[in-house]
Protein backbone atom coordinates (compact mmCIF):
# COMPACT_ATOMS: atom_id res chain seq x y z
CA UNK A 1 0.00 0.00 0.00
CA UNK A 2 3.16 2.38 0.23
CA UNK A 3 4.82 1.73 -2.59
CA UNK A 4 5.66 4.34 -4.23
CA UNK A 5 3.30 4.54 -7.90
CA UNK A 6 1.70 0.84 -7.21
CA UNK A 7 -2.04 0.62 -7.69
CA UNK A 8 -4.32 0.00 -4.79
CA UNK A 9 -7.96 -1.16 -4.78
CA UNK A 10 -10.85 1.25 -5.30
CA UNK A 11 -12.16 0.90 -2.36
CA UNK A 12 -9.17 1.93 -0.22
CA UNK A 13 -8.78 4.65 -2.60
CA UNK A 14 -12.21 6.22 -2.07
CA UNK A 15 -12.28 5.22 1.45
CA UNK A 16 -8.59 7.11 2.09
CA UNK A 17 -10.95 10.41 0.36
CA UNK A 18 -13.64 9.83 3.08
CA UNK A 19 -11.35 9.47 5.92
CA UNK A 20 -9.42 12.78 5.51
CA UNK A 21 -12.94 14.38 5.54
CA UNK A 22 -13.96 12.81 8.26
CA UNK A 23 -10.27 13.64 10.39
CA UNK A 24 -11.48 17.49 9.10
CA UNK A 25 -14.35 17.19 10.93
CA UNK A 26 -13.75 15.84 13.83
CA UNK A 27 -10.85 18.13 14.67
CA UNK A 28 -13.49 20.91 14.09
CA UNK A 29 -16.04 19.49 16.06
CA UNK A 30 -13.69 18.72 19.40
CA UNK A 31 -12.46 22.68 19.02
CA UNK A 32 -16.29 24.13 18.88
CA UNK A 33 -18.19 21.45 20.79
CA UNK A 34 -14.92 21.24 23.16
CA UNK A 35 -14.99 25.08 23.87
CA UNK A 36 -11.80 25.24 22.51
CA UNK A 37 -12.18 28.26 20.48
CA UNK A 38 -14.51 31.25 20.89
CA UNK A 39 -18.02 30.37 18.96
CA UNK A 40 -17.69 34.28 17.80
CA UNK A 41 -14.81 32.98 15.23
CA UNK A 42 -15.65 29.60 14.28
CA UNK A 43 -19.05 28.34 14.65
CA UNK A 44 -20.08 24.62 15.31
CA UNK A 45 -20.68 22.02 12.42
CA UNK A 46 -24.55 22.14 13.20
CA UNK A 47 -24.77 26.01 13.47
CA UNK A 48 -23.32 26.23 10.12
CA UNK A 49 -25.63 23.52 8.81
CA UNK A 50 -28.52 25.12 10.17
CA UNK A 51 -27.54 28.76 8.89
CA UNK A 52 -26.82 27.00 5.27
CA UNK A 53 -30.86 25.65 5.63
CA UNK A 54 -32.45 28.78 6.58
CA UNK A 55 -30.64 30.92 4.03
CA UNK A 56 -31.57 28.18 1.04
CA UNK A 57 -34.89 28.35 2.85
CA UNK A 58 -35.34 31.81 3.23
CA UNK A 59 -32.36 34.00 2.56
CA UNK A 60 -31.16 35.10 -1.12
CA UNK A 61 -28.70 32.19 -1.26
CA UNK A 62 -29.61 30.14 -4.44
CA UNK A 63 -30.31 33.87 -6.44
CA UNK A 64 -26.59 34.83 -4.90
CA UNK A 65 -25.12 31.39 -6.16
CA UNK A 66 -26.86 32.38 -9.61
CA UNK A 67 -25.46 35.56 -10.09
CA UNK A 68 -22.22 34.79 -9.17
CA UNK A 69 -21.89 31.77 -11.25
CA UNK A 70 -22.87 33.23 -14.25
CA UNK A 71 -20.31 36.28 -13.21
CA UNK A 72 -17.89 33.49 -13.59
CA UNK A 73 -19.05 31.60 -16.45
CA UNK A 74 -19.35 34.63 -18.76
CA UNK A 75 -15.83 36.18 -17.56
CA UNK A 76 -14.52 32.59 -18.18
CA UNK A 77 -15.85 32.11 -21.33
CA UNK A 78 -14.51 35.06 -22.93
CA UNK A 79 -11.17 34.28 -21.26
CA UNK A 80 -11.91 30.89 -23.04
CA UNK A 81 -13.22 31.90 -26.11
CA UNK A 82 -9.68 34.69 -26.86
CA UNK A 83 -7.45 32.58 -25.32
CA UNK A 84 -7.76 28.94 -26.90
CA UNK A 85 -7.39 30.47 -30.41
CA UNK A 86 -4.53 32.65 -29.20
CA UNK A 87 -3.12 30.05 -27.26
CA UNK A 88 -3.20 27.76 -30.31
CA UNK A 89 -1.85 30.23 -32.96
CA UNK A 90 0.94 31.18 -30.14
CA UNK A 91 2.16 27.58 -29.80
CA UNK A 92 2.09 26.73 -33.48
CA UNK A 93 3.54 30.21 -35.52
CA UNK A 94 6.91 31.24 -33.86
CA UNK A 95 5.49 35.23 -34.68
CA UNK A 96 2.45 34.81 -32.86
CA UNK A 97 4.70 33.59 -29.56
CA UNK A 98 7.17 36.39 -30.53
CA UNK A 99 4.59 38.61 -30.62
CA UNK A 100 2.50 37.73 -27.62
CA UNK A 101 4.67 35.57 -25.18
CA UNK A 102 6.11 38.23 -23.60
CA UNK A 103 3.65 40.56 -23.04
CA UNK A 104 1.41 37.82 -21.31
CA UNK A 105 4.36 36.10 -19.49
CA UNK A 106 4.75 40.42 -18.29
CA UNK A 107 0.95 40.81 -17.26
CA UNK A 108 0.26 37.76 -15.86
CA UNK A 109 2.28 38.09 -12.88
CA UNK A 110 0.02 41.59 -11.99
CA UNK A 111 -2.68 40.45 -9.60
CA UNK A 112 -6.27 40.87 -11.01
CA UNK A 113 -7.30 42.77 -8.18
CA UNK A 114 -4.84 45.34 -8.57
CA UNK A 115 -7.04 46.28 -11.50
CA UNK A 116 -10.39 46.65 -9.82
CA UNK A 117 -9.96 50.37 -9.53
CA UNK A 118 -8.84 50.45 -13.15
CA UNK A 119 -11.68 48.67 -14.25
CA UNK A 120 -14.39 50.84 -12.32
CA UNK A 121 -13.03 54.01 -13.76
CA UNK A 122 -13.28 52.50 -17.50
CA UNK A 123 -16.54 50.48 -17.04
CA UNK A 124 -18.51 51.53 -14.17
CA UNK A 125 -19.41 49.06 -11.02
CA UNK A 126 -21.97 46.81 -13.52
CA UNK A 127 -21.85 43.08 -14.33
CA UNK A 128 -18.89 44.16 -17.24
CA UNK A 129 -16.67 44.89 -14.19
CA UNK A 130 -17.32 41.60 -12.33
CA UNK A 131 -16.91 39.49 -14.97
CA UNK A 132 -13.94 41.36 -16.68
CA UNK A 133 -11.43 40.46 -13.11
CA UNK A 134 -12.38 36.64 -13.66
CA UNK A 135 -11.54 37.60 -17.39
CA UNK A 136 -7.76 39.29 -16.17
CA UNK A 137 -7.66 36.33 -13.27
CA UNK A 138 -7.67 33.54 -16.01
CA UNK A 139 -7.20 35.01 -19.19
CA UNK A 140 -3.49 34.90 -19.40
CA UNK A 141 -2.69 31.95 -17.43
CA UNK A 142 -5.15 30.18 -19.90
CA UNK A 143 -3.57 31.49 -22.63
CA UNK A 144 0.01 30.21 -22.00
CA UNK A 145 -1.25 26.90 -20.70
CA UNK A 146 -2.86 26.35 -24.21
CA UNK A 147 0.05 27.21 -26.12
CA UNK A 148 2.21 24.63 -24.16
CA UNK A 149 -0.83 22.06 -25.09
CA UNK A 150 0.09 23.16 -28.80
CA UNK A 151 3.70 23.15 -28.64
CA UNK A 152 3.27 19.46 -26.96
CA UNK A 153 2.18 18.20 -30.67
CA UNK A 154 4.62 15.59 -31.56
CA UNK A 155 6.17 17.76 -34.12
CA UNK A 156 6.35 14.90 -36.41
CA UNK A 157 2.62 14.18 -36.62
CA UNK A 158 2.61 17.44 -38.14
CA UNK A 159 5.37 16.73 -40.59
CA UNK A 160 3.66 13.51 -41.90
CA UNK A 161 0.56 15.57 -42.75
CA UNK A 162 2.19 17.67 -44.90
CA UNK A 163 3.27 14.95 -46.59
CA UNK A 164 0.00 13.40 -46.98
CA UNK A 165 -1.21 16.72 -48.49
CA UNK A 166 -2.59 18.75 -46.21
CA UNK A 167 -2.92 22.45 -46.50
CA UNK A 168 -1.68 25.15 -43.67
CA UNK A 169 -5.69 25.63 -42.72
CA UNK A 170 -6.17 21.93 -42.16
CA UNK A 171 -3.27 21.56 -40.31
CA UNK A 172 -4.82 23.80 -38.09
CA UNK A 173 -8.34 22.33 -38.15
CA UNK A 174 -7.53 18.32 -38.57
CA UNK A 175 -4.40 18.18 -36.93
CA UNK A 176 -3.35 20.49 -34.28
CA UNK A 177 -6.28 21.57 -32.91
CA UNK A 178 -7.80 16.97 -32.30
CA UNK A 179 -4.03 16.72 -31.18
CA UNK A 180 -4.35 19.31 -28.84
CA UNK A 181 -7.66 18.71 -27.32
CA UNK A 182 -7.49 16.46 -24.20
CA UNK A 183 -5.17 19.46 -23.23
CA UNK A 184 -7.19 22.36 -24.20
CA UNK A 185 -9.99 20.89 -22.20
CA UNK A 186 -7.73 20.08 -18.97
CA UNK A 187 -6.45 23.20 -18.75
CA UNK A 188 -10.00 24.70 -19.39
CA UNK A 189 -11.07 22.49 -16.23
CA UNK A 190 -8.19 23.87 -14.17
CA UNK A 191 -8.75 27.49 -14.91
CA UNK A 192 -12.44 27.03 -14.75
CA UNK A 193 -11.50 26.73 -11.01
CA UNK A 194 -8.87 29.24 -10.87
CA UNK A 195 -12.22 31.06 -11.95
CA UNK A 196 -14.00 30.54 -8.83
CA UNK A 197 -11.42 31.73 -6.60
CA UNK A 198 -11.42 35.02 -8.32
CA UNK A 199 -15.10 35.37 -7.35
CA UNK A 200 -14.46 37.11 -3.99
CA UNK A 201 -11.98 39.17 -5.39
CA UNK A 202 -14.63 40.38 -7.52
CA UNK A 203 -17.52 40.98 -5.79
CA UNK A 204 -15.32 42.79 -2.76
CA UNK A 205 -16.13 45.81 -4.26
CA UNK A 206 -18.89 47.51 -5.49
CA UNK A 207 -21.35 44.50 -5.77
CA UNK A 208 -25.00 44.43 -3.83
CA UNK A 209 -25.43 40.60 -4.75
CA UNK A 210 -23.32 37.12 -5.11
CA UNK A 211 -21.44 35.01 -3.34
CA UNK A 212 -18.28 37.10 -2.43
CA UNK A 213 -20.90 40.15 -1.66
CA UNK A 214 -22.65 37.62 1.21
CA UNK A 215 -19.32 36.97 2.51
CA UNK A 216 -18.52 40.38 3.08
CA UNK A 217 -21.38 41.75 4.72
CA UNK A 218 -21.16 38.57 6.59
CA UNK A 219 -17.72 39.53 7.83
CA UNK A 220 -18.75 43.08 8.72
CA UNK A 221 -21.60 41.96 10.84
CA UNK A 222 -19.59 39.09 12.66
CA UNK A 223 -21.46 35.95 11.27
CA UNK A 224 -18.78 33.53 10.94
CA UNK A 225 -21.06 30.96 10.08
CA UNK A 226 -22.67 32.38 6.71
CA UNK A 227 -18.70 33.06 5.51
CA UNK A 228 -18.20 29.20 6.13
CA UNK A 229 -21.44 28.82 4.58
CA UNK A 230 -20.37 30.86 1.73
CA UNK A 231 -16.78 29.94 1.29
CA UNK A 232 -18.26 25.97 1.33
CA UNK A 233 -20.56 26.42 -1.62
CA UNK A 234 -18.00 28.05 -3.82
CA UNK A 235 -15.79 25.18 -3.16
CA UNK A 236 -18.54 22.53 -3.90
CA UNK A 237 -19.01 24.75 -7.15
CA UNK A 238 -15.80 24.69 -8.05
CA UNK A 239 -15.95 20.66 -7.63
CA UNK A 240 -18.95 20.41 -9.31
CA UNK A 241 -17.61 22.02 -12.51
CA UNK A 242 -13.94 20.08 -11.98
CA UNK A 243 -16.15 16.41 -12.10
CA UNK A 244 -18.43 18.03 -15.33
CA UNK A 245 -14.88 18.72 -16.82
CA UNK A 246 -13.76 15.24 -16.19
CA UNK A 247 -17.03 13.70 -17.40
CA UNK A 248 -16.59 15.26 -20.41
CA UNK A 249 -13.04 14.57 -20.97
CA UNK A 250 -14.08 10.64 -20.22
CA UNK A 251 -17.23 10.47 -22.98
CA UNK A 252 -14.90 12.56 -25.77
CA UNK A 253 -11.03 11.01 -25.84
CA UNK A 254 -12.51 7.73 -25.02
CA UNK A 255 -9.53 6.75 -28.26
CA UNK A 256 -6.79 7.52 -24.97
CA UNK A 257 -8.08 4.10 -23.47
CA UNK A 258 -6.72 0.95 -24.86
CA UNK A 259 -9.96 -0.45 -23.48
CA UNK A 260 -12.00 1.96 -25.56
CA UNK A 261 -14.20 2.58 -22.91
CA UNK B 1 22.29 3.70 -63.68
CA UNK B 2 23.06 0.82 -66.15
CA UNK B 3 24.18 -2.28 -63.84
CA UNK B 4 27.15 -4.56 -65.66
CA UNK B 5 24.78 -7.37 -64.23
CA UNK B 6 21.70 -8.17 -66.48
CA UNK B 7 20.82 -11.90 -65.43
CA UNK B 8 18.62 -11.67 -62.87
CA UNK B 9 14.74 -11.35 -63.18
CA UNK B 10 12.16 -9.01 -64.96
CA UNK B 11 11.72 -6.86 -62.52
CA UNK B 12 15.48 -5.39 -62.25
CA UNK B 13 14.86 -4.80 -66.22
CA UNK B 14 11.84 -3.01 -65.53
CA UNK B 15 14.27 -0.93 -62.99
CA UNK B 16 16.23 0.42 -65.54
CA UNK B 17 13.27 2.48 -67.10
CA UNK B 18 13.08 6.27 -66.70
CA UNK B 19 14.50 8.27 -63.45
CA UNK B 20 12.25 8.42 -60.86
CA UNK B 21 14.18 10.25 -58.28
CA UNK B 22 16.99 12.86 -59.38
CA UNK B 23 19.57 13.93 -56.17
CA UNK B 24 21.61 16.24 -57.18
CA UNK B 25 24.58 17.76 -55.48
CA UNK B 26 22.57 17.77 -52.28
CA UNK B 27 24.02 19.17 -49.60
CA UNK B 28 23.30 20.40 -45.86
CA UNK B 29 24.64 22.54 -43.11
CA UNK B 30 23.15 23.37 -39.94
CA UNK B 31 23.79 26.31 -38.11
CA UNK B 32 23.88 25.34 -34.71
CA UNK B 33 25.06 27.34 -31.64
CA UNK B 34 28.36 26.05 -31.21
CA UNK B 35 29.01 26.22 -35.34
CA UNK B 36 28.24 24.47 -38.19
CA UNK B 37 27.33 21.04 -38.46
CA UNK B 38 27.99 19.40 -42.43
CA UNK B 39 25.39 16.62 -42.07
CA UNK B 40 25.66 16.08 -45.25
CA UNK B 41 28.58 16.69 -48.22
CA UNK B 42 27.61 17.33 -51.67
CA UNK B 43 25.49 14.03 -52.80
CA UNK B 44 24.23 12.79 -56.14
CA UNK B 45 22.24 9.74 -57.05
CA UNK B 46 19.22 8.78 -58.94
CA UNK B 47 16.11 6.42 -58.50
CA UNK B 48 14.82 4.76 -61.07
CA UNK B 49 10.86 4.16 -61.54
CA UNK B 50 9.79 1.25 -59.21
CA UNK B 51 13.15 1.13 -57.79
CA UNK B 52 13.65 -0.20 -53.93
CA UNK B 53 16.57 1.31 -52.78
CA UNK B 54 17.84 1.49 -49.24
CA UNK B 55 20.30 3.42 -47.93
CA UNK B 56 22.35 2.05 -45.28
CA UNK B 57 25.03 4.17 -42.83
CA UNK B 58 25.53 4.12 -39.08
CA UNK B 59 24.00 6.52 -36.81
CA UNK B 60 24.71 10.57 -37.46
CA UNK B 61 25.63 10.19 -40.88
CA UNK B 62 22.90 11.95 -42.19
CA UNK B 63 20.82 9.51 -43.82
CA UNK B 64 17.69 11.52 -42.46
CA UNK B 65 18.75 14.51 -43.73
CA UNK B 66 18.80 13.21 -47.14
CA UNK B 67 15.35 11.96 -46.59
CA UNK B 68 13.76 14.86 -45.24
CA UNK B 69 15.59 16.97 -47.73
CA UNK B 70 13.77 14.65 -50.54
CA UNK B 71 10.57 14.86 -48.61
CA UNK B 72 10.69 19.17 -48.25
CA UNK B 73 10.93 18.70 -44.75
CA UNK B 74 13.96 20.13 -44.36
CA UNK B 75 15.82 22.53 -47.41
CA UNK B 76 18.91 21.55 -48.48
CA UNK B 77 22.15 24.29 -48.53
CA UNK B 78 23.26 23.24 -51.66
CA UNK B 79 22.29 21.07 -55.16
CA UNK B 80 18.67 19.98 -56.22
CA UNK B 81 15.90 17.42 -55.67
CA UNK B 82 14.01 16.15 -59.22
CA UNK B 83 11.01 14.17 -59.25
CA UNK B 84 9.99 13.14 -62.21
CA UNK B 85 12.49 15.89 -63.65
CA UNK B 86 10.52 18.79 -61.84
CA UNK B 87 12.07 20.18 -58.85
CA UNK B 88 10.53 19.54 -55.55
CA UNK B 89 9.12 22.56 -53.09
CA UNK B 90 8.56 22.13 -49.62
CA UNK B 91 6.42 18.66 -48.59
CA UNK B 92 3.53 17.70 -50.48
CA UNK B 93 1.54 14.49 -51.38
CA UNK B 94 3.33 13.18 -54.37
CA UNK B 95 6.47 12.35 -51.57
CA UNK B 96 4.92 10.06 -48.98
CA UNK B 97 6.80 9.62 -45.77
CA UNK B 98 6.74 6.75 -43.14
CA UNK B 99 8.78 7.79 -39.58
CA UNK B 100 10.34 5.61 -37.29
CA UNK B 101 8.17 6.84 -34.67
CA UNK B 102 4.59 6.18 -34.41
CA UNK B 103 2.75 9.12 -36.26
CA UNK B 104 -0.55 7.76 -36.86
CA UNK B 105 -3.67 10.06 -35.78
CA UNK B 106 -4.17 9.19 -32.32
CA UNK B 107 -7.68 9.92 -32.17
CA UNK B 108 -8.96 8.45 -35.78
CA UNK B 109 -9.58 4.85 -36.47
CA UNK B 110 -7.12 2.65 -38.61
CA UNK B 111 -10.02 3.05 -41.43
CA UNK B 112 -10.17 6.80 -40.82
CA UNK B 113 -5.86 6.90 -40.59
CA UNK B 114 -5.63 5.37 -43.55
CA UNK B 115 -7.99 7.34 -45.45
CA UNK B 116 -7.09 10.83 -44.05
CA UNK B 117 -4.74 11.93 -47.18
CA UNK B 118 -7.61 10.93 -49.41
CA UNK B 119 -10.40 12.67 -47.04
CA UNK B 120 -8.11 16.17 -46.86
CA UNK B 121 -8.23 15.99 -50.83
CA UNK B 122 -12.12 15.99 -50.44
CA UNK B 123 -12.63 11.81 -52.02
CA UNK B 124 -15.72 10.44 -51.63
CA UNK B 125 -16.64 8.41 -48.94
CA UNK B 126 -17.22 5.18 -51.20
CA UNK B 127 -14.24 5.69 -52.70
CA UNK B 128 -12.57 5.81 -49.65
CA UNK B 129 -14.43 2.63 -48.04
CA UNK B 130 -13.02 0.94 -51.28
CA UNK B 131 -8.96 2.00 -50.71
CA UNK B 132 -9.14 1.44 -47.17
CA UNK B 133 -10.57 -1.61 -47.94
CA UNK B 134 -8.06 -2.79 -50.59
CA UNK B 135 -4.98 -1.34 -48.16
CA UNK B 136 -6.38 -2.81 -44.93
CA UNK B 137 -6.23 -6.00 -46.86
CA UNK B 138 -2.70 -5.26 -48.24
CA UNK B 139 -1.23 -5.11 -45.30
CA UNK B 140 -3.31 -7.52 -42.86
CA UNK B 141 -5.39 -5.73 -41.10
CA UNK B 142 -8.51 -6.76 -41.94
CA UNK B 143 -10.70 -6.59 -38.86
CA UNK B 144 -8.76 -3.99 -37.25
CA UNK B 145 -10.49 -0.78 -39.04
CA UNK B 146 -12.51 0.49 -35.84
CA UNK B 147 -9.72 -0.16 -33.98
CA UNK B 148 -7.80 2.89 -32.31
CA UNK B 149 -4.44 3.47 -32.63
CA UNK B 150 -3.69 2.86 -28.75
CA UNK B 151 -4.94 -0.38 -29.19
CA UNK B 152 -2.46 -1.44 -31.91
CA UNK B 153 0.75 -3.25 -31.19
CA UNK B 154 3.87 -1.45 -32.52
CA UNK B 155 3.92 -3.48 -35.76
CA UNK B 156 0.29 -2.92 -36.27
CA UNK B 157 1.56 0.97 -36.37
CA UNK B 158 3.21 0.51 -39.01
CA UNK B 159 1.76 -1.44 -41.29
CA UNK B 160 -1.35 1.43 -41.06
CA UNK B 161 1.86 4.34 -41.35
CA UNK B 162 2.73 2.45 -44.50
CA UNK B 163 -0.53 1.15 -45.43
CA UNK B 164 -2.04 5.43 -45.23
CA UNK B 165 1.37 6.67 -47.08
CA UNK B 166 0.47 4.13 -50.34
CA UNK B 167 -3.43 4.93 -49.89
CA UNK B 168 -2.56 8.45 -50.73
CA UNK B 169 -0.98 7.21 -53.67
CA UNK B 170 2.37 9.35 -54.12
CA UNK B 171 5.01 9.06 -56.48
CA UNK B 172 7.65 7.69 -53.91
CA UNK B 173 7.72 6.44 -50.49
CA UNK B 174 10.43 7.82 -48.41
CA UNK B 175 10.76 5.22 -45.14
CA UNK B 176 12.93 6.47 -42.11
CA UNK B 177 13.89 3.38 -40.20
CA UNK B 178 10.28 2.98 -40.33
CA UNK B 179 11.18 -0.65 -38.04
CA UNK B 180 13.97 0.77 -36.21
CA UNK B 181 11.54 0.40 -32.70
CA UNK B 182 10.07 -3.03 -33.54
CA UNK B 183 11.71 -6.34 -31.81
CA UNK B 184 13.33 -8.03 -34.18
CA UNK B 185 10.86 -10.75 -34.80
CA UNK B 186 8.62 -8.28 -36.11
CA UNK B 187 10.72 -6.52 -38.12
CA UNK B 188 11.31 -9.52 -39.99
CA UNK B 189 7.79 -9.86 -41.17
CA UNK B 190 7.05 -6.14 -41.64
CA UNK B 191 10.08 -6.32 -43.98
CA UNK B 192 7.84 -8.86 -45.97
CA UNK B 193 4.75 -7.26 -45.45
CA UNK B 194 6.50 -4.39 -46.99
CA UNK B 195 7.97 -6.03 -50.28
CA UNK B 196 4.53 -7.64 -51.28
CA UNK B 197 3.26 -4.03 -50.61
CA UNK B 198 5.81 -2.48 -52.87
CA UNK B 199 5.41 -5.32 -55.36
CA UNK B 200 1.72 -4.78 -55.25
CA UNK B 201 1.63 -1.00 -55.81
CA UNK B 202 4.50 -0.62 -58.01
CA UNK B 203 5.95 2.04 -55.96
CA UNK B 204 9.46 3.78 -56.04
CA UNK B 205 10.68 3.42 -52.47
CA UNK B 206 13.64 4.94 -50.74
CA UNK B 207 14.09 3.28 -46.94
CA UNK B 208 16.77 4.23 -44.58
CA UNK B 209 17.81 1.78 -42.33
CA UNK B 210 21.07 0.96 -39.98
CA UNK B 211 20.44 -3.12 -40.22
CA UNK B 212 22.54 -4.19 -42.37
CA UNK B 213 20.22 -7.48 -43.18
CA UNK B 214 17.45 -5.11 -43.59
CA UNK B 215 18.80 -2.83 -46.41
CA UNK B 216 20.02 -6.21 -48.22
CA UNK B 217 16.78 -8.20 -47.71
CA UNK B 218 14.53 -5.80 -49.24
CA UNK B 219 16.46 -3.33 -52.00
CA UNK B 220 17.67 -3.58 -55.67
CA UNK B 221 20.17 -1.66 -55.00
CA UNK B 222 22.01 -0.17 -51.40
CA UNK B 223 23.42 2.95 -51.02
CA UNK B 224 26.16 2.91 -48.07
CA UNK B 225 27.22 6.34 -46.73
CA UNK B 226 30.17 7.31 -44.97
CA UNK B 227 30.42 8.34 -41.56
CA UNK B 228 29.76 12.04 -40.65
CA UNK B 229 29.75 14.32 -43.21
CA UNK B 230 27.72 11.98 -44.78
CA UNK B 231 28.41 11.52 -48.43
CA UNK B 232 27.34 8.33 -50.28
CA UNK B 233 30.43 5.69 -50.39
CA UNK B 234 29.30 2.93 -52.49
CA UNK B 235 26.20 1.58 -54.22
CA UNK B 236 25.67 -2.09 -53.85
CA UNK B 237 23.12 -3.56 -56.50
CA UNK B 238 21.23 -6.60 -54.86
CA UNK B 239 20.75 -8.95 -57.51
CA UNK B 240 18.57 -11.71 -55.26
CA UNK B 241 15.62 -13.61 -57.06
CA UNK B 242 12.23 -11.80 -56.60
CA UNK B 243 10.07 -12.17 -55.09
CA UNK B 244 12.08 -12.63 -51.56
CA UNK B 245 11.29 -14.83 -49.09
CA UNK B 246 12.51 -14.99 -45.51
CA UNK B 247 14.97 -18.01 -46.55
CA UNK B 248 16.74 -15.89 -48.59
CA UNK B 249 18.30 -14.36 -45.52
CA UNK B 250 19.68 -17.83 -45.36
CA UNK B 251 21.42 -18.23 -49.03
CA UNK B 252 25.44 -17.83 -49.35
CA UNK B 253 24.96 -15.08 -51.94
CA UNK B 254 22.57 -13.02 -48.83
CA UNK B 255 25.83 -13.73 -46.80
CA UNK B 256 28.34 -12.29 -49.16
CA UNK B 257 26.12 -9.37 -50.27
CA UNK B 258 26.11 -9.26 -45.83
CA UNK B 259 30.06 -9.62 -45.93
CA UNK B 260 30.57 -6.62 -48.21
CA UNK B 261 28.41 -4.49 -46.48
CA UNK B 262 29.38 -5.22 -43.18
CA UNK B 263 33.06 -4.63 -44.33
CA UNK B 264 32.12 -1.33 -45.57
CA UNK B 265 30.03 0.01 -42.42
CA UNK B 266 32.32 -1.07 -40.28
CA UNK B 267 35.53 1.32 -41.47
CA UNK B 268 32.76 3.66 -41.44
CA UNK B 269 31.21 2.95 -37.60
CA UNK B 270 34.65 3.11 -36.52
CA UNK B 271 35.42 6.66 -37.66
CA UNK B 272 32.47 7.66 -36.07
CA UNK B 273 33.31 6.37 -32.65
N1 LIG C 1 18.05 20.26 -37.05
C1 LIG C 1 19.37 20.02 -36.87
N2 LIG C 1 20.17 20.96 -36.35
C2 LIG C 1 21.49 20.71 -36.17
N3 LIG C 1 22.10 19.57 -36.48
C3 LIG C 1 21.36 18.59 -36.99
C4 LIG C 1 19.94 18.75 -37.21
N4 LIG C 1 19.45 17.60 -37.72
C5 LIG C 1 20.51 16.77 -37.82
N5 LIG C 1 21.65 17.35 -37.39
C6 LIG C 1 22.98 16.73 -37.37
O1 LIG C 1 23.26 16.27 -38.65
C7 LIG C 1 23.88 15.00 -38.61
C8 LIG C 1 23.10 14.00 -39.40
O2 LIG C 1 21.86 13.75 -38.78
P1 LIG C 1 20.81 12.71 -39.32
O3 LIG C 1 20.56 12.98 -40.75
O4 LIG C 1 19.66 12.74 -38.41
O5 LIG C 1 21.61 11.33 -39.17
P2 LIG C 1 21.09 9.83 -39.25
O6 LIG C 1 19.66 9.83 -39.65
O7 LIG C 1 21.98 9.17 -40.24
O8 LIG C 1 21.29 9.22 -37.90
C9 LIG C 1 23.99 14.64 -37.15
O9 LIG C 1 25.29 14.94 -36.72
C10 LIG C 1 23.00 15.52 -36.47
O10 LIG C 1 23.43 15.84 -35.18
MG1 LIG D 1 17.97 9.16 -38.60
Amino acid sequence: MFTPNKEIPKTIYTSAGFLTFIIFLVIWSVLTYGGVVNALFLPTPTTVLATAIDLFANGSLLSDIGISFSRVLVGFLVAAAIGIPLGILMGSLRIMEGAFEPIIGFIRYMPASAFIPLLILWIGLGEAEKMSVIFLGTFFQLTLMIMDVTKNVQNELIEVSYTLGAKKVQLFTKVILPAALPGIVDTLRITFGWAWTYLVVAEIVGASSGLGYMIMQASRFLQPDKIIVGIIIIGLLGLLTDMIFKAIYRASFSWMRKDGL
Amino acid sequence: MVSPHTMNGEKESVHMGKPKLEIKDVGKIFKTKTGETTALEKTSFTISEGEFVTILGPSGCGKSTVLRIVAGLEEATSGHVLLDGEAIHGPGPDRGMVFQSYTLYPWLTVKENITFGLKLNGVSQKERDDVARHYLQLIGLEGFEKHYPIQLSGGMKQRVAIARALANDPKILLMDEPFGALDAQTRNIMQEVLLKAWDESKKTILFITHDVDESIFLADSVYVMTARPGRLKKKVPIQLDRPREFSVKGTTEFAQYKEELLSLIREESLKSI
